[in-house]
């Protein structure tokens, strides 16, 4: 009878306000750094011709540093739209990946809670809830309460950055430009496993090189991260 | 401080685009067990995407921008911090490009 209640009690799960702000309270470096980069990203988008209310309503909408930064590579009038939306759902698809993991937790909340939370998934709330989860802490609210901390931080900051940041004449001068490149370097050292990322990575590398240089746009992140994903798959031998 | 139509438009249909891959991988999760391929592929899509995002920038911008990638991912691998990460980028590439 115990040993029955012990067993249900570890798959219970739950949605409550604690879970929450412990989700928020282990975010608090993460939105700090946020606003960081929320300040370059709105000084950016500011340069590439958005209003700081255009930007901030972005920030708080999509709520995806990686497409935000790509996408003002694009920015152009007129607005290429279809590259724009083509772009970003490319970026975008490492969430289908990250959704799926949270599925086995997640498929036990009532629908409105588990597809109303993963709007504020982001990389970082998302891999601190995972760890929640494998610690058997199975409380769904906690990624929900991280996600909103930092959309509050990425949000706000880059609507201060959209409006004063245009005391940044020329980004390369101050090394802004090099900003969002020193933190995508650094999510991907945080992601080497070891021997099998060398031939996807070298593929990307080569692939994306390539179509920079001889593609006009931003094709060469779609086709080096097909090209080096299909590598991935090739290397695992499936 | 002016809101642009098309403007709104695009940023409208970008929060579609990347809601719809957030719930889409709980939706597939809740009803298909993905295959052993199909995992793998998703796996290698994130570092992928990610290297073809600054291999330009890194391979071909200059030495500047090499060493200052470089010293990027020491700083990651040693304190996993991604403000410091990015301080040492900024501050590096700055420095760098003074001196050459």
């Amino acid at each position: 009878m115990q040993q029955r209640d012990a067993a249900r009690n570890e798959e219970r799960v739950t949605f409550t306000l604690a879970g929450a702000l412990a989700g928020a309270r282990r975010c608090v470096p993460v939105a700090v750094s946020g606003c960081a980069i929320g300040l370059v990203f709105g000084t950016l988008a500011g340069q590439a011709g958005l209003g700081a209310g255009e930007a901030a309503l972005m920030s708080a909408l999509v709520f995806s540093g990686a497409a935000q930064f790509l996408v003002l590579g694009l920015w152009a009038s007129p607005l290429p739209v279809v590259a724009i939306v083509l772009t970003t759902l490319v970026v975008s698809l490492r969430h289908l990946l990250m959704g799926a993991a949270l599925g086995p937790v997640f498929s036990r909340l009532p629908r409105l809670k588990a597809y109303g939370s993963v709007y504020l998934m982001a990389d970082e709330n998302w891999a601190l809830t995972m760890g929640e989860f494998a610690k058997g802490r199975r409380d769904g609210a906690f990624l929900l309460g991280g996600g909103l901390l930092m959309a509050l931080a990425w949000t706000s900051s880059t609507f201060v950055g959209g409006a004063f940041g245009g005391a940044v004449e020329d980004p390369a001068r101050w090394g802004l430009d090099f900003a969002f490149t020193a933190i995508f370097l650094a999510l991907i050292a945080g992601m080497w496993k070891g021997k099998s990322n060398i031939l996807p990575w070298v593929v990307a590398g080569a692939v994306s090189v390539a179509a920079h240089h001889w593609l006009p746009g931003q094709w060469y992140i779609l086709l080096g991260g097909l090209a080096g994903s299909f590598a991935g798959v090739v290397r695992r031998g499936l | 401080m002016g809101f642009d139509g098309v403007t709104l438009l695009v940023i409208a249909l970008m929060a579609l685009v990347t809601y719809a891959t957030r719930a889409g991988g709980l939706w597939l999760a809740n009803r298909f067990d993905l295959s052993e391929r199909a995992g793998a592929w998703l796996d290698a899509i994130p570092g992928a995407i990610l290297v073809s995002l600054v291999a330009p920038t890194v391979l071909t911008g200059g030495p500047a921008e090499a060493l200052a990638a470089v010293a990027v991912v020491a700083v990651a691998l040693r304190t996993a911090s991604l403000p410091l990460a990015m301080v040492t980028g900024v501050v590096s590439v700055v420095v760098l490009r003074a001196l050459s």
